[in-house]
């Protein structure tokens, strides 16, 4: 090894990789460099395809299939992983480098206990007899701040929750004690209120055990709590580098000042008496399970209302109550002043026109095998009545007011970045010329950057076409740049109603309060001074 | 990176891709595709080429008889005449017309009945699904060869009976497997915001859900096309498929079954009834040749080094 430094245990050197696409290869890493020290945490934030996970993953000496990596050299503690054989680096993996996904829904085996998965990998590499490493597994555990840690193992991963699930995760890279662990975006799937906990824990148990860890993710806030240094990648390039206080404080390059101050969207909330929506007393289950327990919500005409809860808190069924996928079992919907059917199939096309909906994941919502010429073009057809020229031309005009050209016309959803597809979706909801429209999370699966792009294009198409927006989110930082009204929602019920400025100045009722205080801040030592008050906030819930 | 251009969304890198027509793309998968897809492909090539010119290629007619039955393999009769006198090669590349045609009609109607019952349960669920899914169940609990037989004894051994039999038989697990698939797609939201944006059942059946579903039913559609043929070839072996004089493999291998007993004679008679059954037996597998190629490159699965 060249370095003289003992405490480096991680050394990449100029590394480059390859990935398959249309036929060929592309270089995605081109040429970056990477160092880590012992019980060093380094933070890698990039937008998506900024090839921040294929780095973490080419740190185990590894590349997904369709990638290849192709040079550079990957010390790790004195080995060279790109001349080592494919069996020594299955050895180090899980042995003595681990990895934490971003699904750990989707990384368990649901066909067996926690405690089988937890204890596998050390039993199979020999480290440990299956009873000492069920012990040691009890252990972590607790030092994971799970609950009841010496019976939760027997569970199945669909018994524990979404955040227990990625402590275990945690839990089960820590059980062979690594030098190194790779975090891949491990609380993206989570709500505030539970990152923080996560948060708080794989923080505890990487210090305890003085593991090194790279850290990725897309949340500044997030990684200013858990990185000790901060590197930014983009497009496969290094941007800069240094420690974490350095890094929020005095950003060298523009690219990153530009990611740090994206929050910068202000609007001064106001209020109309003219209601274009009102929902009354509604009363929602999925069979027998009730979701929605006496729901009352009220949309200005013109303005935003944004719905804001942890997962299962009814934002999404509020939705799909008032487009009418899910028929109330009491109450009424107001649109206009007139109850609308509360059966999709009963409401008039007219109705259904005047309501249209924006989804979260903009992949799953438009066609893979349509055109954008036919996803916005089928609205205008549907709705309008034009065709050919007339419906083209319309196209093209929707297509400037979300500010893309005609060349995208002919593509496939396959062929446009995240921010574009879902533009794509805007225009689609507006091809119906539509007084409401609903945004479901319509920005959380979207980089920072572009995120902003897509608010800012919402709020201009607002101010230009009069038309009311319910937005659905869990993001707070979203819902102050935007809304003129908030809603809180938490287990069914409305929580907290009124305008911006009243939801967000104390006094608080206990649940925004949590939720609030859950939301991560660009601050050195916020998880230390925030996890603190927390439980006593959780307390007060009840 | 260090100037701070101006976001604009036109030119945030999406998966820049190259335009191709829909030929050229598949000109570059059919290079990748591995030798034994190519002979399937050109054994069917061949089939095909010989079904649709029959009449042009055979030296004889179909049910053209001539003077002497059984005669062996010479210049004027290649293959020799069968028990009444017919040339046997004619009536094999006949046969292709006949076997191939007739299949595939069934092996279409099939896909109609099933894939649409299917797409209708999958998009309805609820009463509509159930009532379709359990009336499937009961039609494939009985043995399909069997149940064949005896409704081909009550209606009557015509093409027309045999094509639609068959085909409804077959059409179970066609609604099997395009319910399957179907469900994974109609759960997508872009069905919902067809649903919402008021969109009939036929739009979201054509324009939303098959045009996603289409790469593992054409990998059945060739899988079925076999089945199929075999039990044609089945039925006509057992002589209540094709009726003479038309010419069909399966009644061909069974008309001139008691030829294999000269073998020890003349071995080139001892041959001629297993010609027509290599014929359905090569163009089986090269069938399968081509369906193991697609279906591996339309269910991701690779082989990785």
């Amino acid at each position: 090894m060249s370095s003289d430094n003992k405490d480096v245990l991680l050394r990449m050197k100029d590394i480059r990789i390859d990935g398959f696409a249309d036929e060929k290869w592309n270089e995605i890493i081109k040429g970056v460099d990477l160092t880590l020290h012992k019980g060093e945490v380094l933070g890698l934030i990039g937008e998506s395809g900024a090839g921040k996970s294929t780095l973490g993953l080419a740190a185990m000496g590894f590349a997904r299939p369709g990638c290849r990596l192709t040079s550079g050299e990957i010390w790790f503690d004195g080995v060279d992983l790109m001349k080592e054989s494919e069996r020594a680096k299955q050895k180090l993996r899980g042995a003595r480098i681990a990895y934490v996904a971003q699904s750990a829904a989707a990384a368990f085996n649901p066909a067996h206990t926690l405690m089988e998965q937890t204890i596998e990998a050390g039993v199979r590499h020999g480290l440990a007899s299956p009873e000492e490493a069920r012990e040691d597994a009890k252990k972590l555990f607790a030092a994971m701040d799970l609950p009841n840690p010496n019976n939760i193992g027997d569970r199945y991963p669909h018994q524990v929750s979404g955040g227990q699930l990625q402590r275990a995760m945690t839990a089960m890279a820590m059980a062979s004690r690594p030098d190194l662990i790779i975090f891949d975006e491990p609380t993206t799937a989570l709500d505030v209120t539970t990152q923080v906990n996560v948060l708080a824990a794989m923080r505890n148990a990487v210090e305890q055990f003085h593991t090194a860890a790279i850290y990725i993710t897309h949340d500044l806030a997030v990684v200013a709590q858990m990185a000790d240094r901060i590197k930014v990648l983009r497009y496969g390039v290094e941007v800069e580098e240094a420690d974490t206080q350095t890094m929020l404080t005095s950003p060298k390059e523009e690219y990153t000042k530009s990611l740090w101050s994206v929050r910068s969207i202000e609007k001064e909330a106001e209020s109309a008496d003219d209601k274009i929506l009102e929902i009354k007393s509604i009363t929602a289950a999925y069979g027998k399970v009730p979701v929605l327990k006496n729901v009352d919500i009220a949309v200005s005409r013109g303005k935003t209302v944004s719905i804001v809860g942890e997962s299962g808190s009814g934002k999404s069924t509020t939705a799909r109550v008032i487009t009418g996928l899910l028929p109330q079992l009491e109450g009424e919907v107001l649109f206009n002043g007139q109850p609308l059917p509360a059966k999709l199939k009963d409401r008039s096309r007219d109705q259904l026109q005047r309501i249209q909906m924006i989804y979260q994941m903009a992949d799953t919502a438009m066609n893979p095998r349509q055109t954008v010429r036919e996803i916005i073009g089928r609205p205008v057809e549907f709705y309008t009545g034009k065709r050919g020229k007339a419906a083209d031309q319309r196209v093209k005009e929707l297509l400037e007011m979300i500010e893309l050209d005609e060349s995208f016309m002919d593509r496939l959803p396959g062929e446009l970045s995240g921010g574009q597809k879902q533009r794509i979706c805007i225009a689609r909801a507006l091809a119906a010329e539509p007084e409401l429209i609903i945004c479901d999370e319509v920005t959380s699966a979207l980089d920072q950057i572009v995120q902003e792009g897509i608010l800012k294009l919402l709020m201009h198409l607002q101010e230009e076409l009069g038309v009311s927006y319910i937005f659905i989110t869990h993001d707070i930082a979203t819902v102050r740049a935007i809304s003129d009204e908030v809603v809180v929602m938490y287990q069914g019920e409305v929580v907290e109603q009124g305008s911006k400025q009243d939801i967000f100045e104390p006094p608080y009722p206990a649940y925004t309060e949590l939720l609030l205080a859950s939301v991560p801040e660009m601050e050195i030592g916020w998880l230390e001074k925030t996890i603190e008050t927390l439980g006593e906030k959780r307390a007060a819930l009840g | 990176m260090s100037t701070s251009e101006g976001y604009s969304a036109k030119d945030e890198v999406g998966l820049v891709r190259t335009r191709r027509t829909w030929r050229q793309r598949a000109w570059i998968e059919l290079k990748k595709a591995p030798f034994t897809a190519w002979l399937g492909m050109v054994v069917i090539s061949i089939y095909i080429f010989i079904a649709l010119f029959a009449p042009l290629i055979a030296p004889y007619g179909e049910a053209e008889i001539t003077p002497i039955p059984y005669a062996p393999w010479d210049s004027t009769h290649i293959f020799g005449t069968d028990q009444i006198g017919r040339d046997i090669f004619s009536r094999l590349i006949f046969g292709a017309r006949n076997t191939i045609g007739i299949a595939l009609a069934t092996t279409f109607l099939a896909f109609l009945i099933g894939g649409g019952l299917a797409l209708v349960a999958a998009i309805s669920r609820g009463w509509t699904d159930q009532i379709l899914s359990r009336a499937i169940d009961v039609l494939m609990a009985i043995p399909s060869l069997i149940f064949a037989l005896m409704l081909l004894s009550i209606f009557g051994s015509n093409v027309l009976s045999l094509i639609i039999i068959i085909a409804v038989l077959d059409s179970t697990r066609v609604f099997r497997l395009t319910r399957a698939v179907a469900m994974n797609v109609v759960v997508m939201e872009y069905v919902e915001a067809a649903k919402l944006r008021g969109e009939g059942i036929g739009w979201v059946m054509r324009r939303e859900i098959l045009p996603n579903i289409m790469p593992p039913l054409v990998a059945e559609f060739g899988l079925r096309f076999c089945f199929v043929f075999l039990t044609i070839a089945a039925l006509s072996f057992l002589g209540v498929g094709i009726q003479p004089p038309t010419a069909d493999w399966g009644s061909m291998v069974r008309e001139n079954a008691s030829l294999i007993q000269f073998a020890q004679f003349d071995l080139k008679a001892g041959i001629t009834p297993l010609l027509p059954a290599a014929a359905i037996a090569i163009l089986t597998i090269a069938v399968n040749f081509v369906v193991d190629w697609f279906l591996m490159k339309t269910s991701g699965l690779r082989d990785e080094q």
